[in-house]
């Protein structure tokens, strides 16, 4: 299993996920290494920082991405998104494996915009917000 | 000390100058992270950026926080037990790419340990009356909700790939 956010916000929704992730021994990324140290994760990747600003460094993220997911092929990919999270988990949609998106708690008025590029790739899509769930878009709780 | 935080990813000037402004008549000083920012605070210690470790233990040290609504903020404010004041960036002065700080706030507004200020005067008010920690919270029914929703989803998909 892979699970990946960006930075910030992101990563400490994903640390508050960590406990249902544990038993399938999941490899960790994100874009800040002292994240990892700080939690305490040992297998940790680090991807190039990106948002929807920087064209470039998109770019560079989305290709160490697809590099990533390729040396690990994981069977399950789980992110808390931005950028990162939507990269990692089409390219793993692709080559076959399983994909969670579980949208960050920040987006309460409207799913966020790599949420809403991750739908058609994900087999199971979240939000946090009871107003926001529906088709496909599915309620089961919020972590903060 | 009180902490102010603007995040990583994006300048919060006009925010900074109001707590630079409101900082001389405070009873502790504040330290102030101030990202991408161009304005340089005069009453308040700065530094531009802090890494996860060192920020986490400010939180730790801190008596309360004033931060834009960023959610790793209140993760790390919850679990050390601070009181926040939340001043959410605003899309018409491009503070951010949308509202959703905005929609963020009103949805968390009234929860234990966080107050929410829209201008100098809302934030002003607030600043000047601290509030004791917010209770502990061990136990949130709603995360222990989803954690079990994900686990279970887990275990479905790896009996589907077994059994595929």
């Amino acid at each position: 299993m892979l699970a990946v956010s960006s930075g910030g916000g992101h990563w400490e929704e994903l640390m508050l996920l960590r406990p249902a992730l544990a038993a399938f021994d999941p490899e960790f990324a994100s874009t800040n290494s002292e994240l990892a140290q700080r939690d305490g994760v040992a297998r940790f990747h680090l991807l190039p920082d990106a948002n929807r600003d920087g064209p470039r460094q998109a770019l560079r993220c989305f290709l160490a991405s697809i590099r990533l997911v390729r040396r690990l092929r994981p069977d399950m990919v789980v992110t808390t998104g931005a950028l990162p999270g939507l990269f990692c988990l089409i390219t793993a949609r692709l080559l076959g494996a399983r994909t969670i998106w579980i949208d960050s708690i920040a987006n309460s008025d409207q799913p966020s915009l790599s949420g809403q590029c991750a739908r058609p790739f994900a087999n199971h899509w979240f939000t946090q917000w009871q107003h926001l769930a529906g088709p496909r878009r599915r309620y089961d709780g919020a972590l903060l | 000390m009180i902490l102010l935080t603007v995040g990583t990813q994006l300048p919060f000037d006009r925010f900074v100058r109001i707590v630079d402004r409101l900082a001389p008549q405070l009873d502790e000083p504040v330290f102030a992270q101030i990202g991408h920012g161009r304005y340089r605070p005069e009453n308040m210690a700065w530094q531009a950026f802090i890494g996860p470790i060192e920020f986490e233990r400010l939180i730790g040290e801190c008596s309360y926080i004033v931060s834009h609504a960023g959610i790793g903020t209140m993760v790390m404010a919850q679990k050390h037990r601070k009181p926040m004041i939340l001043f959410p960036r605003r899309a018409e002065l491009e503070e951010h790419r949308n509202d959703h700080q905005l929609a963020t706030v009103r949805a968390l507004d009234g929860r234990p340990g966080i107050r929410i200020a829209y201008d100098e005067a809302g934030l002003a008010s607030l600043i000047a009356d601290p509030q004791p920690d917010p209770p502990a919270v061990d136990r949130l029914p709603e995360r222990d909700r989803l954690r079990h929703a994900i686990a279970d989803l887990l275990v479905a998909e790896q009996h589907r790939r077994i059994g595929s």
